[in-house]
């Protein structure tokens, strides 16, 4: 379903310098397959969802997209592409003073005309699937809540439940478990699991608990420095620790250019 | 090599924390304001002693002790209702024209609305010109006064408050869609990126990202705007435009302190109006 080849990217903020936010990225993703996208902070997980999304271009190398390359495509068809997959980022895009059914139910905006959107912001077009939606991540009764009376868990849930309205065959999900407690991270994860499975759409979810990745994952890719150092079915907890290791010495190391100064921490990950 | 060469230079040379090394520029330029005032002063011929001399002072005395008791006639208070209304309504249709004009005006210029901009951050040529041709219509309109479009239209339509709400309009046009356009740029891009990244259009996203964000604002800068356009149209009833700005003119022309006081009330009341019921929408939106 999608192909990445010979993949560079340059961080959007940062033209003109040479560090490739992602460099040499090889990956093919098939129609319904779930994926876990792990690493250290800064390896480049965000700016990969972002890429397979068609919100950053590519410097060099090819991205594949449904059979069509989104980046030599026109404008207006490259946008048409964009219905098809949905980015949910790791802070839920909610505006405070919108009510939760209207930021459920912009998930539905890349199918309405603008007259069914403003109809909507009337009076709520689908308030019963907007309220399925946030049963499945247990915040039916925040339906006419507005969002800035959300907690941090809630909101995200709220976002991830705008995912549940889109038609997309491609859901691309950065740290959605981040604000959870544990119990809830398991079920809201598998609520997501379960709705990939159910329109065949492929799955791909940053996360930084490696244990959930490990349990609820067939495929883990796990990237680091911008580069993908497994991707794998079978992961061992020899290469997650290669993974993560040093990972935070490796930056400081990076600032102070002198290794002898910075002590070598044993970062001791949440996994 | 280059950074222990600058932390041996540091070393060297020992910092003294009574020397701000901001201390220097900031008192430079607070000299050269002071200087640059004083030709400023005479540009504008600023003497403030002109006010207290003898002949002044009896003037303005009589000129204010006119003020009490303000004219408090019935068919005096008649025609100022009257023209008070005439003003509201010019100040009120002018406003609405600039509005309809300026909403589609501001959509074009928002550049978190533009679609070429992601995945590149650059915008594409043709939306680039769109954009700048319209941003200077936006300044075209308004560098030029309300006070001037008001003394042209007086010309083309004739005295009345058809001019002013003519001038009201281009004017404020050009103001609102600045200010929308500055307003909706300062909010956060985050919503409406994200809406337009999974593939919805520019206006639906305005809709559910950039304006539930920005509408307290919004709503309460065009409420300021409206008790501009009030104050604005006052002052274009002096040169034939209607309103209680005409009334005005007469009674100063005819030195009557009564009755100028009675429609400089007038005016502390609108503009009151116009602040309670700003405050009331932001309290509704809040």
């Amino acid at each position: 379903m999608l192909q990445l080849h010979d993949l560079y990217v340059s961080h959007p903020a940062s033209t003109g310098s040479h560090a490739w936010a992602l460099a040499a990225l090889n990956l093919s993703i098939c129609a319904g397959e779930q994926i876990a996208l792990i690493g250290p902070s800064g390896a480049g997980k965000t700016t990969l969802l972002h890429t397979l999304a068609c919100a950053y271009r590519p410097a060099q190398g090819t991205y594949t997209l449904f059979a069509q390359q989104p980046w030599s495509l026109a404008q207006g068809a490259r946008h048409a592409l964009r219905r098809r997959l949905f980015l949910a980022p790791q802070t839920p895009p909610l505006p405070p003073r919108q009510r939760v059914v209207t930021a459920v139910l912009a998930g539905r905006l890349p199918g309405w005309s603008l007259w069914r959107a403003l109809r909507n912001l009337i009076k709520p077009l689908e308030p019963v699937a907007a309220f399925d939606a946030l049963a499945r991540f247990h915040l039916q009764d925040k339906l006419y809540a507005r969002v800035d009376r959300l907690s941090g868990g809630e909101r995200q849930r709220c976002g991830l439940a705008r995912l549940l309205l889109s038609d997309a065959s491609l859901l691309l999900v950065d740290e959605p478990l981040s604000a959870l407690d544990p119990t809830l991270a398991i079920q809201t994860l598998q609520s997501l699991q379960q709705e990939a499975r159910q329109r065949n759409a492929s799955l791909i979810c940053s996360l930084h608990q490696v244990e959930l990745a490990r349990t609820h994952f067939k495929r883990i890719i796990g990237l680091r420095d911008g580069q993908i150092v497994f991707d794998t079915t079978q992961v061992t907890d020899d290469m997650i620790a290669a993974l993560y290791r040093n990972a935070q010495s490796d930056l400081a190391d990076q600032e102070s250019e002198t290794s002898e100064l910075s002590p070598v921490i044993n970062d001791p990950r949440c996994f | 090599m280059r950074r222990p060469e600058i932390k041996q230079g540091h070393l060297l040379a020992p910092m003294n924390p009574t020397h701000d090394p901001a201390w220097r520029g900031r008192l430079t330029v607070c000299v050269l304001l002071l200087i640059m005032l004083w030709p400023i002063l005479l540009a504008t011929e600023f003497q403030p002693w002109l006010l207290l001399d003898a002949q002044s002072l009896q003037a303005t005395g009589h000129f204010l002790a006119g003020f009490f008791p303000p004219a408090h006639g019935t068919e005096f208070l008649l025609i100022v209702l009257e023209a008070s209304w005439q003003t509201i309504a010019m100040a009120t249709a002018g406003l609405t024209l600039a509005f309809i004009a300026a909403v589609p005006m501001t959509l074009i210029v928002n550049e978190h609305l533009s679609i070429s901009r992601i995945g590149t951050g650059r915008m594409s040529l043709p939306a680039t010109l769109l954009r700048q041709s319209v941003r200077w219509l936006l300044v075209l309109l308004r560098s030029v006064p309300e006070l001037v479009w008001a003394l042209l239209f007086v010309r083309i339509v004739g005295l009345g408050p058809t001019a002013g709400v003519l001038a009201i309009a281009l004017t404020y046009c050009g103001m609102l869609g600045k200010v929308y356009a500055e307003i909706l740029e300062a909010s956060d891009a985050h919503t409406t990126d994200i809406l337009l990244q999974n593939g919805s259009s520019r206006l639906t996203a305005f809709f559910y990202g950039a304006l539930p964000s920005a509408a307290a604002e919004l709503m309460s800068y065009t409420i300021y705007r409206w008790e501009c356009a009030i104050r604005g149209s006052v002052v274009m009833g002096f040169v034939g435009a209607g309103g209680l700005g005409q009334r005005m003119d007469e009674s100063m022309k005819m030195l009557s302190g009564a009755e100028v006081s009675t429609m400089l009330m007038v005016f502390v009341i609108l503009v009151a109006a116009a602040d309670a019921v700003s405050k009331l929408f932001r309290k509704s939106l809040e």
